[in-house]
């Protein structure tokens, strides 16, 4: 269990965002700790996406400061981000579905040698490799992934992810396209990325593996937090009331 | 990198003679289409399309659109459109034309012949076509005005501002030494071009055998070794036959005289002498050479398929899209200025209408040779035998005397029905 004391490793604070009229996200704020995984949870449209987007300088917040160790930082783009060490997996995927399996694993970090050019069969190596972790049945490396099935896409993002030694680790429905196999190996794999101490968000609409997953769970709806609590303080009774009704029980339990 | 996922489409378990081969089946189909066009021309004009002399002029006549096509796959793949080479050649050639006629021999006082004066020209053209081209990738990276508007302003752009610079007035003659790049006025003679022969194709067999190896050493699998012993002998054929086809073309007695009095010498009793390879060829060649390595082994060329494949993916893994857009932009204007060398250096001289039209001939090249509109794919050769197709096109239609608006309407037919094939082809293959 995170220690919840020290620092946080991210701190997102007031966030808001609108594109034109709609509030996708509201004032909203949020903490994560080194070796705690954070669940975000909500209804189509809530906004969950598009605030980890914002962390992740998919896009740029209206309102809010975000603070990476207790500092504030400016994340203004992809690149910012990748420079604190956060790493995103998007419910998109955002792959090039031109490129194969292992061009897409090292986009924007190629491994090059020593005169400047890629260094075709080091990448495919490690990604060879990697994959071998993550979905043992993945052997066409070297194919346009527009050709592979939707869970085999989805490898290929969360292995993207999670090789260029994220601290920070956001996973938008990282588990949608895959199989019974293929979900236990990402939740083995966050088990382990969280004892390394990554901090980790992590948005599903599967209130059970989030239960069993998270430590603590967000729940959101319009754009604004309904609450943030404890995985072993709530069933996951709770939760979804609190996904549909949009207000907490534990807040009318105290009142 | 892109569409070679032909040649490795599940395979069936016999394999015919072809897919051992792992040829790209485009690139077969594409030399098949130019073979076809060759014969047929021959025919018709009863053996004179394929003589050295016409084939020597099919290929200077290419190199110009050529250069300029391989560009125009890097824009094309990116998801854009250059309209404006044709205007932004003009400009170059003119500003080219000023540096080497006015410039440097009046107002600098270099001596008529003075080596620094092609050299300087060469660079204040590419200077000028990479800083046009980088002002509209400019335009269309970080101020996002689409990349057809801000080329076809360009294209009415460019275009006047040489005729502006020049009065509208043929600019001439080009120095001696930069008119050599223009094809038949610089030729490397017959025993440089065996050699230049040699060197390729040994260099070819020495990179098919490391590919080989590399493939090897990961695992990957191999074709048959005849299968690699055949691939090889067709590649130093190709090499070897086209040397000798240019090796062929005899310079006319008339002109060889010309050189020997010139040197004040009598032509010695049988002597032939030939042009072999010139160039402008070898000039297309490096070219054709360096962007292929850019799209293939560098990072540069795995943004710009990656960028044209999902711009938003990119863009989130960290790519500078725009500042990509201005290099491949400025990529094309330099290319651009060195077609300009080429063209003006085949006149031998600069006209206001250098280069007119020759946007639409460009792109055409690009797209028959299959790159698609639609972005993320392309290759360089195929480019550039779209160059060749089209041009052997138009040159064997001239050559039979069909009348100049059908030549036109048989090359807008061809480029239309050379992208509904690829369309159908892709289909097939299972790909979009
Ligand atoms: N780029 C955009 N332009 C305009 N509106 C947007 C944009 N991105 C998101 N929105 C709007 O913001 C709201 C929140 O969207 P978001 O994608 O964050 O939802 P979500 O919680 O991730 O939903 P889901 O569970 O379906 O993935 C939605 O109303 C959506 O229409
Ligand atoms: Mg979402």
């Amino acid at each position: 269990m995170a220690d919840r004391t020290t620092t946080p490793l991210v701190e997102m604070e007031d966030i808001s965002i609108a594109f034109g009229g709609v509030h996708a996200v509201d004032h909203v704020s949020l903490s994560l700790w080194p070796g705690e995984v954070l669940g975000l949870l909500g209804h189509n449209g809530a906004g969950k996406s598009t605030l980890i987007k914002i962390l992740s300088g998919a896009y740029r917040a209206d309102t809010g400061t975000i603070r990476i160790d207790g500092t504030p930082v400016k994340i203004e783009s992809p690149r910012d981000a990748r420079r604190y060490n956060i790493e995103t997996i998007y419910q998109t995927l955002a792959l090039a579905d031109n490129l194969d399996a292992t061009a897409n694993l090292f986009l924007g970090r190629e491994i090059v040698t020593p005169l400047g050019f890629m260094d075709d069969a080091a990448m495919e190596a490690e990604t060879r490799r990697i994959m071998a972790r993550l979905n043992p049945n993945f052997k066409r490396l070297s194919e346009p992934v527009a050709a592979l099935s939707g869970g085999q896409r989805q490898s290929v993002a969360i292995a993207r992810a999670v090789y260029f030694n994220a601290k920070i680790l956001i996973m938008d429905e990282p588990t949608a396209a895959l199989g019974v196999h293929e979900t236990q190996m990402v939740a083995e794999l966050i088990e382990e990325l969280k004892r390394q101490g990554l901090g980790i968000i992590l948005i599903s609409h599967d209130t059970r593996e989030m239960m069993s997953l998270c430590d603590r769970l967000t729940v959101m709806k319009n754009g604004k937090v309904v609450g943030t609590e404890a995985t072993a303080d709530v069933t996951e009774d709770d939760i979804l009331s609190m996904i549909i009704m949009g207000t907490n029980p534990r807040d009318k339990a105290a009142a | 990198m892109t569409d070679t996922a032909a040649g490795r489409a599940p395979a069936p378990p016999r394999r015919s003679f072809i897919q051992s081969l792992e040829v790209d089946l485009r690139l077969v189909g594409m030399i098949g289409a130019f073979i076809v066009l060759c014969v047929m021309f021959d025919v018709v004009t009863e053996g004179r399309f394929l003589t050295p002399r016409n084939l020597f002029n099919l290929t200077i006549q290419t190199v110009s659109v050529a250069i300029m096509a391989t560009g125009m796959v890097f824009v094309i793949v990116t998801r854009h459109i250059d309209l404006s080479v044709g205007s932004l050649l003009a400009t170059c050639s003119a500003v080219m034309a000023m540096t080497q006629t006015w410039f440097l021999p009046q107002v600098i006082g270099l001596d008529y012949g003075n080596p620094l004066i092609w050299i300087v020209t060469i660079f204040v053209g590419l200077f000028v076509g990479t800083a046009i081209g980088a002002f509209q990738g400019w335009l269309i990276g970080y101020l996002t005005i689409p990349a057809f508007i801000v080329t076809l302003g360009g294209l009415l752009v460019w275009r006047n501002v040489a005729w502006y610079l020049t009065d509208g007035q043929t600019i001439g003659p080009l120095d001696d030494t930069f008119r050599m790049f223009g094809g038949i006025t610089g030729t490397i003679g017959v025993d440089a071009s065996w050699i230049v022969a040699g060197l390729c194709s040994a260099a070819a067999v020495v990179l098919m055998a490391m590919s080989r190896r590399t493939k090897a050493r990961h695992g990957v699998p191999l074709k048959p070794v005849w299968a690699e012993g055949v691939m090889m002998l067709i590649v130093v054929g190709a090499i070897f036959g086209f040397a000798a086809v240019l090796n062929a073309y005899e310079i006319p007695s008339g002109a060889v005289r010309r050189m020997f009095r010139e040197r004040g010498e009598a032509v010695p009793d049988g002597f032939v002498a030939a042009y072999g390879l010139p160039i402008s060829v070898l000039l297309l060649v490096a070219i054709a050479v360096a962007m292929t390595v850019i799209a293939r082994r560098t990072r540069l060329g795995r943004y710009i398929f990656a960028t044209g494949g999902n711009p938003d993916a990119a863009e989130l893994s960290g790519i500078n899209t725009r500042l990509l857009t201005v290099k491949v932009f400025a990529i094309m204007g330099a290319l651009c200025a060195i077609s300009a060398v080429v063209a003006s250096a085949r006149l031998s001289f600069h006209s206001n209408d250098i280069g007119t039209l020759d946007e639409l001939r460009v792109i055409a090249a690009a797209v028959i040779g299959g790159t698609a509109l639609s972005g993320g794919v392309g290759t360089i050769y195929g480019a550039i035998l779209g160059a060749l197709i089209m041009q052997s096109l138009q040159s064997g239609m001239a050559m039979v005397g069909v009348d100049a608006p059908f030549q036109n309407i048989v090359v807008g037919t061809v480029l239309v029905l050379a992208v509904l094939i690829d369309i159908i082809y892709r289909r097939r293959l299972g790909v979009k």
